[in-house]
């Protein structure tokens, strides 16, 4: 008896073959096999962990091991408060990580500064980085966060291998000052 | 040891160290004293055999925007540990010249705090050794707990002030 791991992408098959584009079979591999980058700085980390433990099992959607270093992570996940005083560290490790690479901001501080509205903390890491997938809550509990990590799934399974290399892109990134 | 008795001690020692003496509401013996004699008062405090008061527990500022002349305010903390008695020292500055001498040579621990207070209030600190911002970004131009600077950050965007209990300018008469 087989056993489906993940969807099959759209494509032609018949009886022992099976065809489909090289791009969707990549999504198909990249999407079930992220490995993400925590940076937890205050309750929405506390929520992570409850998402990464065995109750809510991050690790059903191909995330068992999170990536301490930027450098073999594909999905940034910022959880918190950043302070300004963060920012060029956030900055730092998002600049260290391989392309391609992913950014969901968790909860209301993250994406927007949240009830924090001072001097002190960056109103929303977007003002710093690109972010793919706003998760609200605050906290938001872990099934928002994972159905944050699902959107993410999706932009992942369908993004066009040359995505990266086109003028948009590179225009995102100026914008940023990342290029 | 009682509140005469510290104040009588200090003035035998120098005639008009004491500005002004209070209980505060939490019942503290307060103490008012000239920012230029602040340092030779708390090294007396601190040497002297009877006051004792060895132990500096806490150093920071305060902005009074409606006292001209002295808006800003040093405040120190004192703890004789033997007989467990606290006292406060105010020391007060005029905001156009904050400036006041550092008791990091009294007490190492004084360091942080008066850097914290300088990063706060812009109190400057004369003979600190290494007087910088520490908790803020270096690059912050305000001194973000006094009075006349916002504490709201001016780069929000989606945050509507009515829906923060804000209608406008309400509480910041001192702008």
């Amino acid at each position: 008896m087989s056993h489906t791991i993940a969807d099959m992408p759209e494509g032609f098959g018949g009886e022992g073959f099976f065809a489909t584009s090289l791009s969707k079979a990549i999504g198909l591999a990249r999407a079930n096999s992220l490995w993400p980058l925590p940076f937890a700085t205050s309750c929405c980390g506390i929520e992570f962990m409850a998402t990464m433990g065995s109750n809510y099992d991050l690790a059903r959607f191909g995330m068992e091991r999170m990536s301490f270093s930027p450098r073999q992570a594909d999905l940034l996940m910022v959880m918190g408060t950043i302070a300004k005083k963060m920012a060029p560290v956030l900055r730092q490790v998002y600049a260290q990580m391989a392309e391609p690479k992913w950014v969901i901001a968790v909860g209301a501080c993250a994406s927007s500064g949240g009830i924090f509205d001072t001097y002190s903390v960056l109103q929303g890491i977007d003002k710093v980085i690109p972010v793919d997938v706003y998760v609200p809550g605050c906290p938001p509990r872990p099934e928002q966060i994972i159905d944050g990590i699902l959107k993410i799934q999706e932009l992942v399974k369908h993004e066009p291998l040359r995505r990266r290399y086109s003028p948009e892109y590179q225009h995102l990134l100026e914008k940023y000052q990342l290029a | 040891m009682n509140s005469e008795n510290i104040i009588s001690r200090i003035e035998e020692y120098c005639p008009g160290l004491v500005q002004r003496s209070y209980h505060a509401y939490d019942g503290m013996l307060t103490i008012e004293t000239a920012p230029q004699r602040a340092w030779e008062l708390l090294k007396f405090l601190r040497d002297d055999e009877v006051l004792h008061f060895h132990f500096l527990t806490t150093l920071c500022g305060v902005h009074y925007p409606e006292e001209k002349g002295r808006e800003l305010c040093v405040v120190y903390q004192l703890h004789n540990w033997p007989k467990n008695i606290r006292l406060r020292l105010k020391a007060y500055l005029p905001k156009e010249h904050p400036h006041i001498a550092t008791v990091t040579d009294l007490w190492a621990a004084a360091n942080w705090m008066e850097r914290e207070t300088y990063d706060f209030f812009g109190i400057v600190f004369d003979g600190h050794p290494d007087l910088r911002r520490i908790l803020n970004v270096e690059d912050l131009d305000v001194f973000p707990m006094r009075k006349e600077y916002r504490l709201e950050d001016g780069t929000r965007t989606d945050k509507d002030d009515r829906f923060f209990g804000r209608t406008g300018n309400e509480g910041r008469k001192f702008d």
